[in-house]
């Protein structure tokens, strides 16, 4: 093969690139803009970030879907492993292959309808919506999420090492604990990174199921966008892409270690 | 080697095993005797393993009983003192050596200073006192053999189940292993049960085995009883060469029976007591057994057949023929090379008188 790419290869890939980060980069760009004026660039400050930490309703969203998130992932994740667990060693359950397809559903399902339905699920059994509905809501839609990447870990699982721990005089749930969990540990964890990111981003879903007192992050900015688009907007969703994409960092550093192993 | 007045130390009494319309084991009705080296021996597929699964407990029978010491076995895997080494060696790849084969005795509870010691004793025993730092990825095949052995050992089991534990081990490992495995055996006085496809293996290390064919023992005895005394055609063909001649019984009496064999005429056999006249029935003759003459007579009960070597296969300390004789028929003789020069034997084209004795026939009815 030739070294680099050939003119039209670069060009295909810049605009890509391009397509792809360039708002991106202009709205990180704008978060460092001294102007008021958000279409007018009036030089390098960091203005707007002295000002987030004074703007009080903006610091509660934040805070509240970090809660959510931080709660959510960590039950998906418990829950999604598992669901993974569980369909893995189950070879011979008959039902396998429809509860494998149902894990899809909630990945697949437009989120309006998700959210609808559990708008409607809570409203039915009288739960009043709030942290705790948008907290529900996110385990239930990210834990499919940890178990399609524990399962992909447990493909190629070698269950002997359980029967070994067994065999050995523990019983299931220490064999669980000290030998299957230590080994597939690195794929729960990129679960529940991208669990946490899942539903740190989620506008729709959360939408639907909160109630009041219980305002996430990315309610709080479309409300406040609608009203014309303030530069510490900018500034809130440069520190969410930085820890997103610090979040994914991790994920995908762990699935490479994984695999590395 | 065993109390006959004793319980056996495992029995499967008319054990199945179905995995839905697939019948795994078939009525398995077996005795393994305390401190003996037992070997299930059969092909890929044919269920062998099995067995272990049920002992161990990882596995249920759909009927029938497995009885350790003469009490039945239902206690979940981690309450039974039987301990398993797997084909894949099962080592935990994220703990030491020595963790290993401290897992097994920490679950037990013991005293710190009694598994340390049980641990150092098994590393010993199994020549790697050296590496017990190591994890599992960086030994060899031969030592994570070794590891997953004293790993398994480590509990003092009752009976000790190997599922194909040399598989993965090359050839020249694996025979020097298999003698290991059988000192160790000898040593330790545990009941061994060891899971193989390979003959060899099995008649080098075991005491008794059990042929498998298709869920069911064929047959049970000494590596010795199955080889010079195979009970069907089955079972002497899966263990060694054999030539298998067919043919209708002439005469039969108590010392021996006369059988026409399309292609060699009348061969004498030895006795076949079930056989009647006019049957068919089979004859296996061991090509070791076959001694190629170049004159003189054959002696009294001796059969005698004249043909033309048409293959050589060399095979360094022995050389195995393919006799075409007058009739048509093949016949596998096997020739010891003595002597160093390899024109001592009989060349391609060449013609041969072969010799066997009535008494190295087994003639069989299945």
């Amino acid at each position: 093969m030739r070294k680099g790419l050939s003119f039209t290869n670069l060009t295909a890939l810049a605009l890509g690139l391009a397509f792809l980060y360039l708002p991106i980069a202009i709205l990180v760009i704008y978060s460092f803009n001294t102007s008021r004026l958000v279409t007018v660039w009036g030089g390098w400050s960091t203005r707007w970030y002295t000002a987030l930490l004074a703007d009080r309703a903006l610091l509660d969203a934040a805070f509240v879907s970090l809660r959510v998130g931080f709660i959510s992932a960590t039950a998906a994740s418990i829950l999604g492993t598992l669901a993974a667990v569980a369909l893995a060693r189950a070879r011979l359950f008959r039902l396998r292959a429809s509860f494998s397809a149902l894990l899809y559903a909630p990945i697949v399902m437009p989120e309006v309808i998700t959210g609808l339905t559990l708008l409607l699920f809570f409203v039915a059994i009288d739960l009043d919506r709030g942290v705790w509905t948008v907290t529900l809501a996110h385990i239930t839609v990210t834990m499919c999420f940890v178990t399609l990447i524990v399962q992909a870990r447990l493909a190629s699982f070698d269950w002997s090492l359980e029967d070994a721990a067994m065999d050995l005089g523990a019983p299931p749930s220490r064999a669980f604990l000290a030998v299957t969990l230590p080994l597939i540990w690195p794929a729960v964890a990129a679960g529940w990174l991208l669990a946490f990111t899942l539903s740190l981003d989620d506008l729709v879903i959360a939408s639907f199921t909160t109630g009041p007192g219980a305002t996430t992050l990315p309610i709080r900015i479309y409300s406040d966008v609608r009203l014309g688009v303030k530069p510490e907007i900018n500034a809130i969703c440069t520190v969410m892409i930085a820890t997103v994409a610090l979040v994914v960092i991790a994920a995908s550093l762990l699935t490479k270690r994984r695999a590395a192993h | 080697m065993s109390d006959a007045a004793a319980p056996p130390a495992l029995r499967f009494d008319g054990v199945t095993r179905r995995f839905g319309s697939v019948v795994a084991i078939d009525r398995l009705s077996l005795d393994i005797f305390a401190g003996e080296f037992f070997a299930l021996l059969g092909p890929s597929g044919c269920g062998k393993s099995t067995p272990l699964r049920l002992a161990a407990g990882f596995d249920a029978p759909s009927e029938g009983r497995i009885l350790l010491h003469g009490a039945p076995l239902t206690a979940p895997p981690h309450l039974r003192p039987v301990n398993m080494m797997f084909q894949s060696y099962a080592l935990f790849p994220h703990m030491s050596v020595a963790d290993n084969v401290t897992f097994g005795l920490k679950q037990e509870g013991l005293p710190k200073a009694e598994i340390a010691a049980r641990v150092s004793e098994m590393l010993a025993l199994v020549q790697l006192s050296a590496l017990g730092a190591r994890k599992p990825h960086q030994l060899s095949g031969g030592q994570r053999q070794r590891v997953a052995l004293a790993r398994a050992l480590a509990k003092r089991p009752q009976v000790l189940l190997l599922d194909e534990p040399l598989a993965a081990l090359d050839k020249k490992l694996r025979a020097e292993t298999q003698f290991e495995l059988k000192r160790l055996q000898r040593r330790l006085g545990t009941t061994f049960v060891i899971v193989t496809h390979d003959q060899e293996e099995a008649m080098t290390v075991a005491d008794r085995m059990a042929v498998m064919q298709a869920g069911t023992v064929a047959q049970v005895g000494t590596p010795d009883e199955i080889y010079e005394h195979p009970a069907s055609r089955y079972v002497a063909d899966f263990i060694g060469d054999v030539n298998l001649l067919q043919g209708r019984v002439v005469r039969t009496d108590a010392s021996s029976v006369v059988v026409a064999c399309d292609g060699f005429g009348e061969i004498i056999a030895g006795p076949a007591p079930e056989a009647r006249v006019g049957e068919t029935i089979w004859l296996a003759l061991r090509p070791e057994k076959i001694a190629v003459s170049e004159g003189g007579r054959a002696g009294v009960g001796q059969n005698e057949v004249t043909g033309t070597v048409v293959e050589v296969g060399y095979r360094g300390e022995q050389s195995m023929l393919e006799v075409r004789t007058a009739a048509g028929s093949i016949l596998k003789v096997s020739v010891t090379n003595r002597r160093r020069r390899a024109a001592d034997g009989p060349a391609v084209g060449e013609s041969v008188r072969l010799t066997f004795a009535a008494d190295d026939i087994v003639a069989l009815t299945r």
